[in-house]
């Protein structure tokens, strides 16, 4: 039997880290960048004075972050871990970006993994730094370190008044032997004043203020603005251009050729308009005449993709597991369902479009880079200036969203490109229209699922056939064609009892560059299991939260498909989430006709979540009224911070439920700006209500884990209301009215 | 031909080509980059500054438009970050990438101008034009409802 080997976003960056250039994240690095990534396994733990903490005479406290802060929160949520085991007060605590050098720090930030990637790290840096500023302490007392202690930015020996500040110790404590990060002592959770605690944003000022400065604020002195032609139809290539008009229109200084290099490009050569503001470069580019070969892809379409994926399901796919004999009960159960679910391409939306500036000089440049992955993109500019990567200071940014769409470096080649060309520092600004039709969407898909239930209403088989357009195929080296690739997602780990599961994969192409979309493919499979086990539960005559806790069972922990390495599943803590919801949702109370409650479940990124939707059906269009979610992320750093990535999530995933969606005719992209690609406004917005579970486990995944669960919630609650399944996305007056 | 206004309280004079829209003056001319590029075709709101005291999209507001007027942005409202909008944005914790937040303060304010204490309704038809990918909607409602009881306490206690 043939196993497909199952992709993801973290196996993709973690083989990428360990030098394999097959699975390398979307775009080239050059041999020096693998060189400093191979080094990075290899590092030994710095002197956290050095790399994590800066303590001024004032007793100030600079903590580091070595993260990317995309809204998500993570330049308060790793503060307050540092700080905890820092033992300092929160009022001491200023937060400076750490500078890109992958030989000292893990900069990329994604798959939800950087509270609990450096929940153990850092807790182990900031307590070495603590017993070090401990034994400063003890060294001018000429007491035993163990008789001292660290409280509230200070040393304490015995009487309270007897005291040093941290900032009295530095000095020397910088200078003492680094403990042993794996032998240092941590701090026991009950004495956390910090963990746990609602903390405001640090940043939030600067973001209320307009004093936050993004990417695109970035004003080096002799800047130029740039913005770039590119050819509409994925994979087209210049032909020719004339560049007299443009260069006629005030304020544009020069129009350039330039090659874009790399396989994350999904464009060919560009044209770069150079100007003194981006309203010149901007009218500079509309009166450029450029002759594109739009090449094979011209003639692709939303249309044929979905021949493409109804033609792949007429047929067996490639076996991805195959456990018990799903086909045989398929067709001997006298009581069987089956149901087809499509899901179209998306678009990250980012309100910040994509930008990079980039000086580039004979010995070194300088970056500002809004980027979820400041060492490639640390790489991607190196390669270009051809300078090593060390000469090239990257200055992350703030910025305004990610979502998975920063951890490309398109945007960096292409100024990368434009800077080597005129030695100024140069701004590459996409407008709304460009950063729409030139993103890495979130794959289309379309799902064929089969279930058979017996006498006891039971689960006696699922079956589950996917086609869609892999993430892991377009970064292939060996492109679309690669036999050893296949992908399926998160839907082959349910955790729902049988002993007959079916899982089957066939590629379909397509010439759309796909990559990581907020919860990535746990946003389609979300969709399609909870969708199901709904249409299963209905078929069964069974309530819909009975028929799913009866089905996940015993208290156990299932192990997650083809990823031995990854956190099980556990039931339990699964079945919790589901009764949290449900309860605080009053789950089974009657609702006024025309209005109906949705539930589903799901775990992701190691974290479980549950959502209950209540929705209104009225001439033709569906009222969001209410949404109560549960979720358990292990121990919660920040609660609120975690209730606003919950509440950000759903309205993201609300957005793909019922909005947006990207389509393709003659090769290109349809959609261009927010009057075609529509998200939910305020007055779309539910009433949201997040319960934390206080859980003691180590923390886990919360900037995509609330996604997967809305689009099933909702639906399943249209259906609640109307009798009508929804099983395309996004739901379509005509799919409930 | 240079183009004068008041701009945060000041004179403020531009030599830029007239079709040029103001966010764009803001923005690369005057590098005043509180105010927000998001679509450029007033779709979003992330531009919206006050002129003469009414939420404007700056993105498709020519400058020749604006000349002897009144031009407000998000760097306007307060030297401290003071504003009762601002304070209520910072206790609600409401930004999260926070690129659209300009923007939808300054339609916060300019609503609360017109109407002191806003209706859930009022505040969907106001805010209704600007758009928050992060989704801190709820937020952003719970901010102005704040905003509101905290002016309407000012008011009161300086009667």
């Amino acid at each position: 039997m043939a196993i497909a080997p199952v992709v993801n976003r973290r196996d993709f960056l973690k083989t990428g880290a360990a030098g394999g250039v097959a699975l390398v994240i979307g775009f080239h690095l050059s041999p020096s960048a693998l060189v400093d990534q191979a080094q990075e396994q290899e590092k030994k733990p710095p002197n956290p004075f050095d790399a994590w903490v800066r303590i001024t005479p004032d007793n100030r406290v600079t903590l580091i972050l070595e993260k990317s802060e995309m809204g998500q929160g993570i330049m308060t949520a790793l503060p307050m871990i540092v700080a905890e085991e820092l033992c300092v007060d929160w009022k001491q605590v200023d937060v400076e970006q750490a500078p890109t050098n992958p030989k000292i720090y893990d900069h990329g930030t994604g798959g939800s993994g950087s509270v609990s990637d450096s929940w153990l790290p850092l807790r182990q840096a900031a307590a070495a730094a603590r017993e070090m500023l401990i034994a400063a302490a003890a060294q001018k007392w000429e007491v035993g370190a163990d008789t001292c202690k660290a409280e509230k930015g200070s040393v304490v020996h015995g009487h309270p008044e007897r005291y040093f500040k941290y900032g009295d110790l530095v000095e020397t404590a910088s200078k003492l032997p680094i403990p042993n990060f794996h032998k240092v002592p941590l701090k026991n959770s009950d004495d956390f004043t910090i963990v746990g605690h609602d903390m405001p944003r640090f940043e939030g000022r600067d973001k209320a203020t307009g004093a936050a400065k993004f990417g695109i604020d970035s004003r080096p002195p002799g800047m130029l603005f740039a913005v770039v032609a590119r050819c509409p139809v994925f994979d087209g290539k210049l032909v020719s251009f004339d560049a007299t008009r443009a260069k006629a229109v005030p304020g544009v200084r020069d129009v350039i050729r330039f090659k874009t290099e790399g396989r994350g490009a999904s464009i060919s050569d560009g044209i770069a308009v150079l100007a003194e503001n981006t309203w010149a470069a901007i009218q500079g580019r509309k009166v450029l005449e450029v002759k594109w070969d739009e090449g094979p892809a011209s003639s692709e379409s939303s249309a044929e993709l979905h021949k493409q994926f109804l033609a792949n399901a007429a047929k067996p796919g490639k076996i991805v597991r195959n456990d018990g004999d799903a086909d045989s009960v398929l067709a001997s159960s006298p009581k069987k369902i089956e149901a087809a679910y499509e899901l179209p391409f998306a678009a990250h939306a980012c309100m910040e479009p994509m930008n990079c500036t980039v000086h580039i000089r004979p010995d070194g440049a300088e970056a500002w880079v809004p980027t979820q992955g400041p060492q490639w993109a640390q790489g991607v500019i190196a390669e270009a200036a051809q300078l090593p990567p060390e000469k090239v200071i990257v200055h992350t940014t703030l910025m305004g969203g990610g979502f998975g769409r920063r951890y490309q470096a398109d945007f960096v080649m292409e100024a990368a490109q434009v800077a080597k060309s005129t030695g100024k520092p140069v701004m590459v600004v996409w407008t709304r229209e460009d950063d729409m039709q030139h993103d890495f969407y979130r794959p289309a898909s379309y799902h064929k699922l089969q279930g058979a239930l017996d006498s006891e209403g039971k689960l006696a088989a699922w079956k589950h056939f996917q086609t869609s357009t892999s993430i892991a195929a377009k970064w292939s080296p060996k492109g679309e064609d690669d036999p050893g690739l296949g992908e399926f997602g998160t839907g082959a780990t349910i955790p729902y009892t049988t002993p007959n599961i079916r899982i089957e994969y066939t590629l379909a192409h397509s010439s759309v560059p796909r990559a990581w979309w907020r919860s990535v493919e746990h946003s389609s499979s979300g969709f399609v299991v909870e969708s199901f086990i709904d249409e299963l539960a209905a078929a069964a005559g069974q309530d819909p939260l009975a028929f799913r806790l009866k089905l996940i069972g015993a208290d156990r922990k299932i192990p997650q498909f083809d990823r031995e390495e990854a956190h099980p599943l556990d039931t339990a803590r699964l079945k919790g989430v589901l009764q949290l919801a449900a309860a605080k949702a009053g789950w089974g109370q009657p609702l006024p006709k025309g209005q109906g409650r949705g539930i589903a479940t799901f775990f992701s990124f190691n974290s479980y979540t549950a959502a209950v939707a209540e929705v209104g059906v009225k001439d033709g269009a569906v009222k969001l009224n209410r949404l109560v979610y549960a979720v358990d992320c292990g121990r919660p750093v920040n609660p609120d911070g975690i209730r606003a990535q919950i509440e950000s999530a759903a309205i993201y995933g609300l957005s793909a439920a019922l909005h947006d969606a990207i389509t393709i005719s003659a090769g290109r992209v349809d959609q261009s700006n927010f009057n075609d690609y529509q998200m939910p406004r305020i007055n779309e917005t539910p009433k949201t209500e997040v319960h934390v579970v206080m859980s003691q486990e180590a923390p886990t995944g919360i900037g995509e884990p609330g996604l997967p669960v809305v689009a099933p919630a909702v639906c399943n609650a249209i259906f609640a209301a109307t009798g009508k399944r929804i099983r395309r996305l996004p739901a379509r007056p005509e799919d409930f009215a | 031909m240079a183009i004068s206004f008041t701009l945060n309280g000041k004179p403020q004079s531009v030599d830029v080509s007239p079709d040029m829209p103001l966010l764009w003056v803001l923005r690369d001319t005057l590098n005043m980059t509180g105010t927000k590029f998001g679509c450029g075709m007033a779709l979003c709101g992330a531009c919206t500054v006050h002129i003469n005291g009414e939420a404007t999209r700056s993105c498709i507001t020519a400058i020749s438009s604006v000349a002897g007027k009144k031009v407000t942005t998000i760097e306007g409202l307060s030297a401290d970050g003071s504003h009762p909008v601002q304070q209520a944005w910072m206790e609600e914790d409401v930004p999260q990438c926070g690129y659209c937040q300009s923007g939808q303060i300054m339609s916060a304010v300019a609503l609360l101008s017109k109407k002191p204490s806003p209706t859930d309704a009022d505040i969907d038809d106001a805010m209704s034009g600007n758009i928050c990918r992060c989704g801190t909607y709820q937020r952003i409602r719970k901010a102005i409802h704040r905003a509101a009881s905290m002016q309407g306490g000012k008011a009161k206690s300086a009667a």
